[in-house]
């Protein structure tokens, strides 16, 4: 080799080097083998081996499977891996400045927007979604807010350049049932007041879901052959599959007396229904777990919502709900710190929910909530390879994260967050010009 | 209303009593003790007699009569610290005009408030009861000890503890006064320039005062500048006497408030939140100014948008004294959570990691030779732990203030208000939090948006 065919050599080293530091700030496609780790499956317990993806998805899991020939290898010796975590209620993708308010989208303007999709709004290139998976969190529900029927809330994946390609496979109606309480101090409305106006609030949603089923008789009618077209009215439209009982209402209340409320409202109207927040649920959980209503609760980490109750209420609500027999599944309720859900689950599991169901809160019950545990929340063969790589328990603060794949994407693990990390935590020039 | 005057009486009652907070004397027995400035120290007692600790070591002799308690398989660690927090007030924003050196939170303790409690919880006790941030120099602020169970306000006072004054530089004095009410500051420039008047408008005053202190010794007519609070309070500032611990986000303000301090010969001072400190982290350093910080909050407004949970770290890894706050009712209740959080993001150690909230705001308070660590000497603030304090597993036992049990997992009832109001019948509920500093509480924006 003379002295230019080395020259030549080496530049092309330094190509392809530089060329493989920049795929790293892309996700990368491909067959791996998660070697040597221990895997646990939440389904099925704990196996140490190797997990195999392929396609996207996880071709094999267990102690007896080998690496395949064409696989890069990936050794997670004394690592764990854990399924991905889902957030049952964020509004990820659809906020991203506070106080900025045409940077936030979950909340349109009116008494009732059935029609509108959280899914629209979603903006993929939000830099809250990179700063939200590192920490696990690979699948979220991103829901809209603000009204009795603000919407409908979407299950997102926190990878993909389009909300169709993030579009997770699932779909609810939001219903924030009027409640009878005050949602701080700074209302100053008198018990009057507000009991008239949670009569008039639920009245009119009484109304709106009758009017509902008046039109989805006269929407099927019409599609058997018989009748004319309902005319164009999308709200009505978008709540013809949730009054059929078919879609799942995903039901906002939190005060224990509007749970037993939304309790019988459910049960009236034949809803499938899902509880939201549900951060009195503590006090009713006999009553909700003989409605067999599932719930999704948080934030964990949050104050009680009377003076008069014990500190942790909050705490401890998750686990005292499971303990009575609830389906439970946990959330951040978040924009920006979704990040957190596993230290949410962290604090519920400490607080009584112990740290297998807590981990079951944030993988496989929501997924089965969501009804998308074919393909998420648990590491079994023909899944999606939605998963992570955690040093060690992935609740505690210490342990790192060092890989996540999202529907077998290699995720890269940089974002905003550490690359400002990177530049600053030497700065060159320091304080010197 | 009926409370202001349970209040006042209450208030008028207590200026008859003489101001003594309680003390008492305890031995804990057993527990791993991180002492914060002398390592861990294993089944270690620690004795606190009259509300101070006597003796750190095993197998300690107490006094006849000291109650014991048993921390074995506990952790003990120091009071933990909250050097930015607004619990246990009744008013936070004198949001009137961009200057309002002469109030003081001290004037607005509210000892009924359960979030001091519920801090407690969390094993704080001390919090640092800051002015809110409406205006570019807020009121005076109070360093308070949770001795939640006393109802007269000033003995929540932490006796001796350094005056501070709280300063606030970026958009929310912009959003109160330029944009709410179109006066002086409208940018950051005037920011600096608002300042920069009331700095130099005290260092006026007191020359004046320090010339009629000299004049009055010949002269008995000598007559003094007329009396003004503001800038009594300001010369103080001049003098190094009150500690500014400014409001401030990004790194282009951060820089001009240490050149106005140099030019003003002021030495210390602790930036709040201050969510670009990491840009600046060797400025900070050189000039010696501490850093207060979230864990993790970004993404509020536009001031915090490019931040980092590595900000506690870099700052640390620069030599920048660095503390984690709460500036939320709930936030301060997980501080120990909180401050592992830099283990996550940056890979402090637990040494490094537990001076965030223990030793590191003791210093930004001014308190260090009292608190902050477990040392003979020291008060008797303790913290005792089940699980260790950076585990998200821990969860605080006991939370002790100059030697009295303020909190006790295992015997505290569930409501533990000291103040019921047999009116109100339907009780308000905070079941929706946003992240967001609370810094301009009390304050009606008036924006056109």
């Amino acid at each position: 080799m003379n002295n230019i065919q080395r020259i030549l050599w080496l530049l092309v080293l330094a190509g392809s080097l530089l060329s493989l530091q920049a795929q790293e700030s892309k996700a990368v496609q491909g067959t791996f083998a998660l070697t040597n780790a221990r895997i646990e499956t939440v389904s099925q317990g704990v196996v140490n081996g190797t997990l195999v993806i392929r396609n996207g998805k996880i071709e094999a899991l267990g102690a007896n499977v080998k690496a395949p020939a064409d696989a890069k290898v990936i050794d997670c010796t004394g690592k764990t891996i854990y399924p991905g975590f889902i957030d049952g209620g964020t509004q990820v993708g659809l906020y991203e400045v506070g106080s900025i308010e045409v940077t936030i989208d979950d909340a349109e303007v009116g008494d009732f927007t059935p029609h509108m999709q959280a899914l629209t709004a979603v903006n993929p290139n939000s830099v809250v979604i990179p700063v939200t998976r590192v920490n696990g969190v690979t699948t979220v529900l991103t829901m809209p807010s603000g009204n009795v029927l603000p919407g409908s809330a979407a299950l997102i994946s926190l990878h993909g350049y389009t909300p169709e390609q993030m579009y997770a496979g699932f779909k609810g109606l939001v219903l924030e049932f009027p409640t009878t309480a005050r949602p701080g101090r700074f209302d100053t409305r008198s018990e009057e007041d507000l009991k008239k106006d949670t009569e008039k609030r639920l009245k009119k949603l009484n109304d709106i879901w009758d009017e509902a089923r008046q039109y989805a008789k006269i929407d099927s009618a019409f599609r058997a052959g018989g009748g004319e077209a309902p005319a164009y009215y999308p709200e009505m439209a978008a709540l013809v599959p949730a009054v059929l009982g078919q879609a799942t209402v995903l039901i906002e209340v939190n005060v224990s007396s509007d749970i037993e409320a939304a309790i019988k409202w459910v049960e009236e109207h034949k809803v499938k229904a899902v509880f939201t927040g549900v951060s009195e649920g503590w006090r009713v959980a006999d009553k909700l777990a003989k409605a067999r209503i599932p719930v999704i609760t948080g934030p964990v980490l949050g104050l009680p919502t009377r003076e008069y109750d014990r500190y942790d209420k909050a705490y401890a609500n998750a686990g005292l709900m499971l303990k009575a027999g609830v389906k439970v599944a946990l959330r951040t309720n978040e924009a920006r710190n979704v990040r957190n859900l596993p230290f949410h689950a962290g604090f519920a599991a400490a607080y009584g929910m112990g740290q297998e169901a807590a981990l079951r809160a944030i993988t496989l019950t929501p997924a089965e909530i969501f009804g998308v545990a074919d393909r998420m929340g648990s590491l079994e063969v023909g899944k999606d390879a939605t998963l992570i790589v955690a040093s060690g328990d992935p609740f505690e603060p210490k342990t790192q994260i060092s890989e996540v794949f999202i529907r077998g994407w290699k995720m890269p693990l940089d974002n905003r967050q550490t690359r400002l990390n990177d530049e600053f935590l030497q700065r060159d020039p320091g304080v010197k010009k | 209303m009926k409370n202001s005057i349970i209040f006042l009486f209450l208030g008028l009652a207590a200026l008859l009593l003489p101001a003594q907070a309680p003390k008492g004397s305890v031995i804990v027995r057993n527990g791993t003790v991180l002492t914060i400035t002398q390592g861990i120290k294993e089944k270690t007692d620690v004795l606190i007699v009259d509300g101070k600790i006597k003796q750190i070591g095993t197998g300690l002799k107490a006094p006849a009569g000291t109650p014991e308690i048993d921390a074995t398989g506990m952790y003990v660690m120091p009071g933990i610290i909250d050097a930015h927090s607004h619990l246990g007030l009744d008013a936070i924003n004198e949001g009137t005009q961009p200057v309002t050196a002469e109030v003081s939170t001290g004037d607005a303790i509210n000892p009924f408030d359960i979030a001091i409690y519920h801090a407690l919880a969390g094993g704080v006790t001390i919090s640092h009861a800051m002015h809110g941030s409406a205006n570019a120099i807020g009121g005076e602020c109070e360093t308070i000890k949770h001795r939640y169970g006393e109802t007269n306000p000033s003995l929540l006072k932490m006796e001796g503890a350094p005056r501070t004054i709280k300063f606030a530089l970026g958009e929310n004095p912009i959003r109160v006064h330029g944009i709410g009410t179109q006066i002086q500051p409208r940018t950051r420039m005037g920011v600096e320039m608002v300042i920069r008047n009331a700095l130099s408008e005290a260092k006026n005053y007191d020359a004046a005062l320090q010339k009629y202190q000299a004049e009055k010794k010949t002269n008995p007519a000598a007559l003094p500048p007329t009396y003004n609070r503001q800038h009594e309070t300001l010369a103080g500032v001049l003098r190094g006497e009150v500690l500014i611990h400014c409001h401030s986000y990004r790194a282009d303000e951060i820089l001009m408030l240490m050149n106005v301090c140099k030019d003003f010969g002021i030495k210390k001072i602790c930036f709040q939140h201050v969510n670009e400190g990491f840009k600046v982290a060797p400025e900070l350093a050189q000039f010696g100014a501490s850093a207060s910080v979230f864990s993790d909050w970004w993404a509020y407004k536009f001031e915090v948008y490019y931040s980092t949970a590595y900000n506690a770290s870099i700052l640390t890894r620069n030599g920048v004294v660095t503390s984690i706050n709460s500036d939320d009712d709930e936030l301060t209740r997980h501080l120990y959570h909180e401050a592992a959080k830099t283990q996550r993001y940056g890979g402090l150690t637990d040494d490094e990691a537990l001076r965030l909230i223990t030793l590191n705001p003791a210093i930004q308070l001014g308190i260090e030779n009292r608190t902050g660590s477990i040392e003979t000497g020291k008060d008797g603030d303790l913290v005792i732990f089940k699980n260790h304090p950076l585990s998200v597993y821990a969860i605080p036992q006991m939370t002790l203030i100059d030697g009295i049990v303020r909190f006790d997992v295992n015997k505290n009832p569930d409501d533990m208000r000291l103040l019921i109001n047999p009116d109100e019948k339907l009780l308000p509920l905070i079941y929706r939090r946003d992240q967001d500093d609370h810094c301009l509480d009390d304050i009606q924006l008036n924006e056109n948006k």
